[in-house]
């Protein structure tokens, strides 16, 4: 059985499908209808929900946009789900400015700040994203810090206003509007009244949480759903996983489960039992020593942002792109690892910093450098039955020059063409140390040896890159496919490698679109 | 304003009670030219907002899915169909031997069958459908299908079909002046060729129809279609049963854009027809892959120019060619590779030209109507030339281009027809482009830009304005013509339908509004229903912007009768003159201080045995064109405006950014100040993302790669220019069009030209301006790289 609370509701659910997502169980189980299914693969945002969960160590509850299209119910054990139905005020409606065209006489409902924004602003035209960006505004008046600037205008917010509602509806795509009344209505909810229903109630809805979380930790079995011989599990510690994959052999580990999903909901495979690692508190820890982070296996990117931004910030940077807030709300640097996808953001980032994997399996816990990890397209040297329980980056690499750089068709919420992960160290002029690694050129993520070799000695130049980036164009062979052709991308490695000196030399110079303002 | 008919309106406010202090328009709460709201954002917002895949399915209703092929051109030899029969859930399986009527669902002309089980002309073609007690279990059994096919190598490319002569529908031609001789007195002559990329219109809700089995062989269906009338025709054509015998009910879409004009026909008939073999309500809903790879996209084109122009860089004369790549059947092709030709002058008077379209074929999916239909792409090679014209000559752009604008009265008045054989009146773009290049300061940017650029090392900016002239009407002329009912019950409450369909663009909203105005009501009392074709019969698709513009025409002559009914009553009950009775404010006033309300006065004429339902009928003036001449006045107006676009590239990857854009556009006298300024924002980033990262990638077997959203990216919030200014062109349409407004849906796509104008402005400036780069469509990332690379090539500047 799992736990959780639909809006203000208990729910407790066993016989249901493993693989069945949220919008699946909304629509079909539910019956509720607000949510939308715009592609099935967490590509659109029509399907957004907010997820809530305690955050102990704040001692609050944190608000996440999710992509119920890809996100399956058995996650939900211990949360609370909240969707477009259920979004209400604390207080009886303002007088609306003109009453509705839509019924005649009577009041207008009363909207949530988030809802009334979007009408006040015309952010909805054909009206099927709608009820996804209104759970994407409600997470972010649920997370933004309340705006101090006195003079904040809504409708033209600043630049780094901006960047924050970009960020927080990244994920939604609108083909009607162009997003300008939708941009002016997030400013509106920044700007406006963060007191609603859920925060009158969280103190009690925290306490049906953790209330939720006791049952589940002292109850002599392991919550999930099980429907005949096919099973969801939410183990809570490292032994009860590594029992179910030793008793499991053919189950799949779930973590953000954002890749994973698409095999049911894109290919329509049936996915028989299935691990969830993301209510297993050794898998949940951040560590942070002058040496190293260690960022636990469970641990989604949104949770591992702020620690990765003030050690490495040309990562986290980096990350803001990974997908888009839904899926970083869900993803894990550990799924994307183990995934081994050749075009995945964090590995090469890894790579240059050298990082090692910690496995938990049947066999025993061990480390792995990354650089060994890889071992063919989409193949990993991972143990059977293992899991990556951590990634420790070592914090040796302060004083070089690192930089990250992605480049695809769209800013937001794209699959690279090229990621470049490029690091020096520079003394008395001469590079002495370099890391380049790749995504997107070859069937794996890798580092270039040679052309790391290459820069030796070199001044961080124009003419002293020269070597290494004929070494790049030689042994580099990507492929042509939909995102880039071979010879964009391998053009692309050069002028990146370009592109890091001359940010090195020139650091006062606004050298990429992304930063020109 | 100046030099205007006096707007219908007016006379109207002219009789508004004085005791009101009301003038103007502002007669009614949410009247004519107020930014009333869109009439369900309350339930867009809520999750209220009822779409077909929403509405509760009747009792042991039936999902259904298809079969589709694999290979994009040859035969299929062997087909085997009995895994998908024994496949859990399956309830029927249908191929296109187990079709009563007709098999073909060709629109205009055939060439669309509705399942094939011979020849594939296309990969994703339907072969047959399933229908089971899930969706899930319809999707899993339909994988289950044995096919095997007799391959033939697939024809992609629209010019090797032209030179094959595999075309799809006859070339058509258009010439005005003596081509030979105008091109003979040129100083030069330039030439070059363009390819302009297609576009999936990624509407946000997929296709979708629930169809359920009615008496007598009948068929209710709700569908999501811009077209319900058609809808209607092709379900009783493949069930062979007369119109009279089919309802179809369009309440939303979520998103049309062209692509449910045709193309939802298909997914219709195939519910109904499994709908009719189980007696079962049956649901057809593609799957987002399936929708992306099963329906048509815009046309993806091939042009090219070879122009003559004097040594200011005037046009003396034009060749233009344009390929429309149509995919493997006629569909809409015919007119929209027309109205590209319509459109290949775009702004600019040619004053000998000759424009040839061609209908190429290729073994894709059918491409169909979208947003601009096919003027979008026919645009695109005459905004080429003009950047081109100023490089060779050393002149702005924005110089050229004003240069070569159609005339006016006072201006150039001997410049103003068009190839066609148009004269172009009322031309308001040398007032909105003068307008535009004070309001964005184009010249002072201009020259800080070229300054910037020179010390730059990296990142170079650029800088467009570009204008849009759209021709306003179906070219087809026997569509426009609209019908509308409004019935007023005794409460005063009023419900309005028409034959247009709301999907997303505020119709219903205008509409609405036109009502209340002409009754003199609150917008509150106004209830518009969904579109049914057994409220208003044989209506044309809700396309080519002219929604509003012909079903507000008929939904205002329906409310004018009904209006002309209850004065004609009043006066006679009340015994004043009918010039005395003024309806405003939901009231009706007869004389001085005496009055009732609109509620009161229904009940009235009810008791008095006056009809208050009524329909109303429009079609458009003035219109007619001769194709085998090619020549009249196919459009009724034109809807003008221009953007001036600011980008910055990176010039090491291609990278790019939309840093300000400035619109000023014509909608003559909005209706909705606040829908249109949507229709004008939502139009221009749909066409930057055609212009800029949505690009269609198509391997060579004939397989689209680009068949998700994980691949085909169209613009996200972040592409949203931080500077976007927006602002209405405040002129009344000449003509009579409903309250002299002017059709807002497609005009502004086509002012994103401008952002490809000034990426292509900023790596021009590689060369100091001298050398006009090659930037096909969609100008991605890498082919920007590729463009300055060439152009660094060309001047010998390697990095």
């Amino acid at each position: 059985m799992i736990r959780f609370l639909f809006n203000d509701q208990l729910r407790e659910v066993d016989d249901l499908a493993p693989d069945l997502t949220i919008l699946e169980y909304l629509r079909t189980v539910e019956v509720q209808r607000g949510t939308k299914e715009g592609c099935a693969s967490g590509d659109c945002g029509a399907c957004t929900v907010v997820v809530a969960e305690p955050d102990t160590t704040q001692g609050r509850l944190r608000y996440k946009s999710v992509n119920s299209c890809i996100t399956f119910v058995g996650s939900l054990q211990g949360k609370q789900l909240i969707t477009v139905e259920a979004l209400k005020p604390v207080a009886p409606a303002p007088e609306s400015h003109t009453a509705p065209a839509d019924a005649a006489g009577s009041p207008a409902p009363a909207l949530h700040i988030a809802q009334q924004a979007m009408v006040d602003c015309h952010g909805s035209q054909c009206g099927f994203c709608t009820p996804g960006f209104v759970m994407s505004l409600f997470a972010l008046g649920k997370n933004a810090p309340v705006q101090t600037v006195n003079e904040f205008d809504p409708a033209n917010p600043d630049a780094h206003t901006r960047h924050e509602i970009d960020l927080a509806l990244g994920g939604n795509l609108c083909r009607c509007t162009g997003y300008r009344p939708i941009i002016e209505a997030a400013g509106q909810v920044l700007a406006g009244e963060r007191q609603d229903a859920f925060s009158a109630a969280e103190a009690e809805t925290w306490q049906r949480l953790i209330t939720l979380a006791e049952q589940s930790r002292a109850s002599t079995t392991i919550d999930g759903l099980t429907q005949g011989d096919r099973h969801f599990f939410v183990p809570t510690s490292v032994q009860q996983l590594v029992d179910l994959r030793r008793q499991y052999p053919e189950s799949r580990l779930v973590a953000g489960g954002t890749d994973l999903a698409l095999e049911y909901t894109q290919q329509l495979k049936p996915l028989d039992v299935l691990i969830y690692t993301g209510q297993v508190a050794e898998l949940k820890h951040i560590e942070v020593s002058d040496s190293a982070l260690i960022i636990g296996g469970g641990v989604n990117y949104s949770d591992a942002m702020s620690t990765i931004a003030q050690h490495l910030p040309e990562f986290a940077t980096m990350m803001t792109r990974l997908g888009a807030l839904q899926v970083r709300n869900q993803g894990t640097m550990a799924g994307n690892v183990a995934n081994a996808s050749p075009i995945g953001d964090t590995p090469p980032v890894l790579l240059a910093l050298d990082a090692i994997l910690h496995i938990d399996s049947p066999a025993g816990a061990e480390q792995i450098a990354i650089n060994d990890f890889f071992t063919g397209y989409r193949q990993t040297c991972l143990p059977t039955g293992g899991v990556i329980s951590g990634i420790e980056i070592p914090l040796d690499k302060q004083d070089w020059h690192r930089r990250v750089f992605k480049v695809s068709k769209r800013q937001e919420d794209d699959i690279s063409a090229v990621l470049a992960a490029l690091m020096f160290k520079v003394e008395n002029g001469q590079i002495c140390a370099a890391r380049l690694a790749f995504g997107g050129v070859a069937a794996t993520p890798l580092r270039v040896p040679a052309a790391e070799q290459a820069l030796i000695g070199q001044p961080p130049t124009l003419e002293g890159i020269r070597a290494a980036q004929a070494v790049l164009q030689q042994s580099l062979t990507p492929l042509t496919d939909v995102r880039a052709s071979a010879h964009y991308r391998l053009q692309l490695v050069q002028n990146l490698l370009a592109r890091a000196v001359l940010e090195y030399n020139q650091p006062e110079t606004t050298l990429e679109v992304v930063d020109y303002a | 304003m100046r030099n205007v008919t006096l707007p219908e309106h007016n006379t109207a406010t002219a009789q508004a009670p004085t005791q009101n202090g009301q003038a103007g328009l502002d007669i009614v709460t949410g009247g004519v030219g107020k930014p009333s709201r869109h009439e369900s954002a309350v339930a867009h917002v809520s999750g209220s907002a009822r779409y077909v895949d929403d509405m509760i399915e009747p009792g042991n209703c039936l999902h259904a899915a298809v079969i589709r092929s694999t290979i994009a051109a040859g035969q299929i030899t062997r087909l085997d169909l009995a895994a998908v029969r024994n496949s859990p859930g399956v309830v029927a399986v249908m191929t296109v031997e187990d079709v009563i009527g007709h098999t073909d669902i060709g629109p205009v002309f055939p060439g669309d069958p509705l399942m094939t089980s011979t020849e594939v002309k296309f990969m994703g073609q339907c072969i047959a459908v399933v229908a089971a007690t899930t969706e899930l279990a319809a999707r899993r059994a339909a994988q289950l299908a044995v096919v095997e096919y007799q391959q033939q190598t697939p024809l992609l490319d629209p010019r090797e079909a032209l030179a094959q002569s595999r075309l799809v529908r006859p070339s058509h031609s258009m010439k005005r002046g003596d081509l030979a001789a105008a091109m003979a007195t040129a100083s030069h002559i330039l030439e070059a060729e363009q390819a302009v990329g297609g576009q999936e219109h990624f509407y946000l809700e997929g296709q979708v129809s629930l169809a359920m089995p009615a008496e007598d062989g009948g068929m209710l269906v709700y569908t999501s279609s811009q077209h319900p009338s058609e809808v209607q025709k092709l379900v009783a054509e493949v069930l062979d049963v007369p119109l009279n015998r089919i309802t179809v009910d369009m309440r939303r879409m979520g998103g049309g854009f062209g692509g449910k004009e045709s193309q939802a026909g298909q997914w219709a008939c195939l519910a109904a027809l499994l709908a009719t073999r189980t007696g079962r309500a049956v649901k057809m809903r593609l799957p987002r892959q399936d929708d992306m790879v099963m329906t048509g996209k815009r046309h993806p084109f091939a042009n090219r120019y070879r122009i003559g122009i004097d040594p200011d860089g005037q046009l003396l004369a034009a060749e233009l060619e344009v390929i429309g790549n149509c995919g493997n059947s006629a569909d809409l092709s015919d007119a929209i590779v027309d109205r590209a030709m319509f459109h290949a002058d775009n702004a600019y008077y040619l004053p000998a030209a000759q424009i040839d379209g061609h209908r190429a074929f290729s073994n894709q999916v059918s491409h169909t109507a979208y947003r601009g239909f096919g003027g979008p792409q026919g645009m695109m090679i005459i905004e080429r030339a003009m950047d081109d014209i100023a490089r060779k000559v050393g002149q702005d752009p924005l110089t050229i281009r004003k240069r070569n604008l159609y005339g006016t009265p006072e201006h150039k008045p001997d410049c103003t027809v068009t190839p066609y054989h148009q004269t172009v009146e009322h031309n308001s773009l040398p007032d909105i482009i003068e307008q535009l290049e004070q309001s964005s300061d184009y010249w002072q940017r201009r020259s800080a830009i070229t300054a910037w650029n020179k010390t730059s090392p990296v990142l170079k900016r650029g800088l467009a304005l570009t204008p849009v002239k759209f021709g306003i009407s179906f070219t087809l002329q026997h569509l426009n013509q609209a019908g509308a009912l409004i019935h007023i019950y005794t409460d005063g409450s009023i419900q309005v339908n028409h034959g247009g369909t709301e999907m997303g663009q505020g119709l219903h909203t205008k509409v609405g509004q036109i009502v209340a105005q002409t009754l003199g009501v609150s917008l509150d009392s106004i209830q518009v229903t969904a579109t049914r074709t057994d409220k208003v019969p044989n209506t044309s698709p809700t396309a080519a912007s002219s929604g509003t513009d012909l079903n507000g025409k008929a939904a205002q002559n329906a409310a004018l009768i009904l209006k002309q009914r209850l004065v004609d009553f009043l006066a006679a009950d009340k015994g004043v003159p009918a010039e005395a009775i003024v309806f405003a404010n939901g009231q009706v006033f007869w004389a001085e201080g005496m009055s009732m309300s609109f509620a009161e006065l229904a009940e009235a004429a009810y008791v008095s045995r006056v009809s208050l339902s009524t329909t109303g009928y429009y079609r458009t003036p003035k219109i007619h064109y001769d194709r085998h001449t090619a020549s009249g006045r196919p459009f009724f107006y034109f809807a003008n405006g221009a953007a001036v676009s600011e980008v910055v590239i990176d010039t090491l990857t291609g990278e790019y950014k939309v840093c300000q854009v400035d619109i000023l556009h014509d909608v003559g006298q909005s209706i909705n100040p606040a829908i249109d300024r949507g229709q004008i924002e939502g139009g221009f980033i749909q066409g930057m993302g055609w212009l800029t990262t949505e690009e269609l990638v198509w391997h060579d077997d004939g397989r689209l790669l680009s068949n998700s959203p994980a691949t085909y990216k169209i613009p996200a919030i972040g592409d949203t220019p931080p500077v976007f200014n927006v602002r209405l062109f405040e002129q009344a349409n000449n003509e009579a069009t409903v309250y002299n407004s002017k059709a807002v849906g497609e005009p502004p796509f086509m002012l994103a030209i401008s952002v490809w104008s000034a990426l292509r402005d900023a790596i021009s400036s590689l060369s100091d301006y001298q050398l006009s780069p090659d930037l096909d469509t969609p100008a991605t990332p890498e082919r920007v790289l590729d463009a300055v690379m060439a152009l660094q090539a060309g001047t010998g500047d390697q990095p």
